[in-house]
């Protein structure tokens, strides 16, 4: 599953990446393979998406987190 | 003590970490905002409170030193000595509360070869959220020295000026691990770099066979100078990828792979972390409330950006007009004194009026940005922006052009990649500003019927709610336009921190909107002001003689006075009176004299009345016979076709000085006193004919020229800060013929269809 799978609240332990122009940037934002990461709420209009990594908020569309395979993390 | 600075010391950090309130307490306000050379990126510079001899330089905020923006490619060249001096000091800011991702750059840095300082920013809020950072270990673990601030209010000043001239040592680099497979052939590339560039310093060879072998345009830029490297480099990449060994995230994860044991030692949880903010993000993100608070948060900053900047509007006007008869009364009358008074001094100030606006808008700017808010409006709005292939983040600079382009312009350097940044700044003069709302105002007011459809929607009222979303409709076509066709290649992304709420500090705010409109004045004002002096040449020049006119006018105005002088005196039974005596002095109501003195009051505002008048046949006479009259004549047959004549496009040509200028333009051509509701000239344009009798201005003609003003782009201060912006006159030209031409499509698609369909 991808991030984008996830629900507000839910936490997940990322896999790997679907190379894209992001990629870089998320990495060196903290979000590597093994780093958990979780949905905290939608925008008003469903996208982007807030999410809390490494203790700090990051938003990012969700075309992007579909390309960032996850493992869901069961609460 | 020199007063040349000898010593430099670089501030570095991520974006929001109070780098900047650091940067203004160090400085204090011994500050200069110019750009690096050749780019649009700020760089501010100060010298050392205390210490003159040491200069601080404020680098953009950066996630990290890979080039992957503009900033970050600037931050890098700055630390590496490609632009001036190499930095004798780095001063790392870093969130206490963000510690791990803060301390990704700090890692870069270290690696640069160079000393370094950690300031260790906001530790009180870090320890409201219930987070401590032990300083002590963090300084054994890093092996640079850390400082405790809390930069908003302070604190720790004193320790980090002793560090900034304690430390001379450079940082260790290098202290985190690659993989092995990837690390192991490090040593042989740097060595082929260095046998083909030779320049690179020793020190910085590791940080560029890491950038080259993780970032394309790393190994393009290094490519004609050392071919035989960057093929090695290439055959590495793809000998890693058949051994399924991540090359490319090598580095970040051998940083984060440092630096995580490093914050789980150093960062002790005391407390549950403080849920306020996320509690007000709950409010101010939430899907039915957090729209409409962004609407009344809008709403509220257009009306106070309005209301509370017409005193202080109407207060430099009056001052304008002070400064202006102050310098008829000094200098001789003469071109030299209207240049100055007509040309210089209305001119600039035409522009000048428009600062209460702009400094409210940067104020409200920067308190958005001061509490975090603004990174929530492009939360709130990305969604609606992406359609047109821009980012949540053009929003704000958007929005601002409603009042002023200017602000909204120069907003956009928030915008991280340069693509949108470039769009936006594009499309923003489309949003009508507050410069042309006097022109709405007056050709509704005198076109529009006051009718109402259906009893609810006054026609008045539509159109002007029509003016505003044409070019709001139309900004975002040109926004897909500009993406699709010109700014073409990789769609953009969105990628915005939400940093914590945070009380603004309202001297940051202030001190940054004086900056922004300092910035403004000093970039722009060059511009603004040769602009207004060549408008003034045109207007005035070749000079129409009147003066046999003004002569004949005055003579028959003095003898028709002298007429009723005489009739006065012979009220008085040919009593020898001084007139201007017995017009200044008090008489008893029911006496001769009192109606002597009625006769002679009423001649003298007759004489002045005919003389005011022939001076505005003359001021007319001037600018119909003037280079922009010709130009309006010449232009004539090009702008029939939208129903525009050569007054107005006389008008048109003045007003490039900025839009609302087209009403005193007007209102001198048709010789009628500019008053503040314009009803003279309302009815003047409203009575004025073609010689076959048609009338000039027809509802039809007056919709054409709204539309015109709603494209057009009639202002010559957007197009100065879009060349300082943009760093270049091709934008501001492109800028220029593409909303003319809008404009002169529109208005003619208006008018012509208009009298297809029988309007006139």
């Amino acid at each position: 599953m991808t991030l984008e799978d996830l629900r507000p609240g839910e936490s997940g332990r990322i896999l790997g990446f679907e190379p894209n122009a992001m990629t870089d940037r998320l990495m060196e934002m903290g979000m590597l393979p093994g780093s958990e990461v979780q949905v905290v709420r939608l925008a008003p209009l469903g996208d982007p998406m807030d999410l809390k990594v490494r203790g700090y908020h990051l938003s990012i569309r969700k075309a992007e987190a579909a390309l960032i395979q996850i493992s869901k993390c069961e609460p | 003590m020199s007063t040349s600075p000898s010593v430099s010391v670089a501030l570095v950090g991520n974006p929001n970490v109070g780098k900047t309130t650091l940067f203004n307490q160090l400085t204090g306000l011994r500050q200069r905002v110019a750009n690096f050379p050749g780019v649009t990126v700020e760089r501010k510079t100060g010298t050392l409170a205390g210490a003159s001899h040491i200069e601080v330089v404020d680098l953009p905020g950066t996630y990290s030193l890979t080039p992957r923006s503009l900033d970050e490619q600037i931050a890098y060249e700055v630390l590496v000595g490609r632009m001036g001096k190499t930095p004798d000091l780095v001063i790392c800011v870093v969130d206490a509360g963000n510690l791990e991702r803060n301390l990704f750059v700090v890692s870069q840095v270290f690696d640069i070869g160079l000393p370094v300082v950690v300031a260790l920013n906001m530790i009180d809020a870090a320890e409201e959220n219930g987070l401590k950072v032990d300083a002590q270990a963090l300084e054994e673990d890093l092996g640079v020295s850390v400082v405790p601030v809390v930069a908003s209010e302070g604190r720790g000043m004193d320790a980090l000026i002793q560090e900034i001239h304690r430390t001379s040592e450079p940082a260790p680099p290098f202290r985190w691990k690659l993989i092995d497979a990837v690390d192991a052939e490090i040593p042989p590339l740097c060595e082929q770099l260095a046998k083909e560039s030779p320049d690179i310093e020793p020190v910085h060879q590791k940080m560029e066979v890491l950038r080259a072998l993780a970032e394309d345009e790393a190994l393009d830029a290094l490519r004609p100078q050392a071919p035989m490297f960057a093929k090695h480099v290439e055959q590495l990449r793809e000998a890693f990828a058949s051994r399924g060994i991540a090359w490319r995230h090598a580095e970040i994860s051998g940083r984060y792979g440092w630096l995580n044991p490093i914050v789980n030692r150093c960062v002790e949880r005391i407390r549950e972390p403080a849920t306020l903010s996320d509690r007000i993000d709950s409010v101010l993100t939430h899907r039915i409330f957090g729209p409409m608070i962004f609407l009344v948060i809008l709403v509220g900053i257009f009306q106070a950006v309005f209301s509370w900047a017409t005193p202080a509007m109407d207060l430099i006007e009056y001052g304008i007009s002070v400064l202006v008869s102050g310098i008829q009364s000094i200098l001789p009358s003469g071109w030299v004194a209207d240049l100055v008074t007509d040309g210089v001094v209305t001119g600039v100030g035409n522009v000048v009026v428009f600062f209460p606006q702009i400094l409210l808008l940067f104020f409200f700017l920067g308190l958005m940005e001061d509490t975090g808010y603004m990174a929530r409006t492009a939360f709130i709005m990305d969604r609606v922006m992406k359609r047109v292939g821009l980012s949540g983040g053009s929003v704000l600079p958007l929005l601002s052009s409603y009042a002023c382009a200017i602000p909204g312009i120069m907003a956009a350097r928030t915008l991280g990649n340069e693509r949108d940044r470039l769009i936006t700044i594009m499309i923003a003069p489309l949003m009508s500003c507050s410069a042309r709302l006097p022109v709405y105002t007056l050709f509704i007011a005198a076109f529009i019927p006051a009718g109402s459809f259906l009893g609810i929607f006054g026609y008045q009222g539509l159109t002007m709610f029509s003016m505003y979303m044409m070019g709001t409709v139309m900004a975002f076509i040109a926004a897909a336009f500009l993406r699709r066709f010109i700014f073409k290649g990789q769609q953009s992304y969105f990628m915005m921190e939400l940093p914590p709420y945070r009380r603004p500090r309202l001297q940051q705010v202030l001190v940054r909107m004086l900056q922004r409109t300092k910035i403004f004045a000093v970039r722009a004002g060059k511009i603004i002001l040769v602009c207004s002096i060549v408008l003034w040449f045109l207007a005035s020049f070749p000079v129409v003689d009147s003066d046999a006119d003004r002569l004949q006018v005055e003579m028959q105005a003095t003898q028709e006075r002298d007429t009723q002088y005489a009739e006065a005196e012979a009220l008085l039974l040919g009593a020898d009176i001084d007139a201007q005596m017995l017009r200044d002095s008090v008489v008893t109501s029911d006496s001769p004299l009192a109606e002597a003195q009625r006769i002679i009051r009423n001649a003298e505002s007759d004489y002045r009345a005919r003389m005011d008048s022939m001076t505005i046949v003359q001021q007319s006479a001037q600018i119909r016979g003037s280079a922009v009259g010709h130009l309006g004549r010449a232009l004539e047959p090009v702008m029939q076709p939208l129903g525009f004549d050569w007054k107005i496009s006389a008008g048109l040509v003045s007003a490039f000085a900025a839009r609302e200028v087209i009403i005193s333009t007007l209102s001198i051509i048709y010789s009628v006193e500019e008053t503040e509701e314009g009803f003279a000239l309302r009815d003047a344009i409203s009575a004025d004919r073609y010689p076959d009798g048609t009338p000039v201005f027809t509802p039809l003609v007056a919709i054409s020229l709204l539309v015109f003003f709603v494209f057009a782009l009639q202002c010559m201060s957007t197009l100065a800060i879009a060349r300082r912006e943009t760093n270049t006159w091709r934008w501001p030209t492109v800028m220029w013929l593409y909303m003319t031409v809008l404009a002169y499509i529109a208005a003619f698609c208006v008018y012509q269809g208009g009298q297809l369909l029988g309007f006139t």
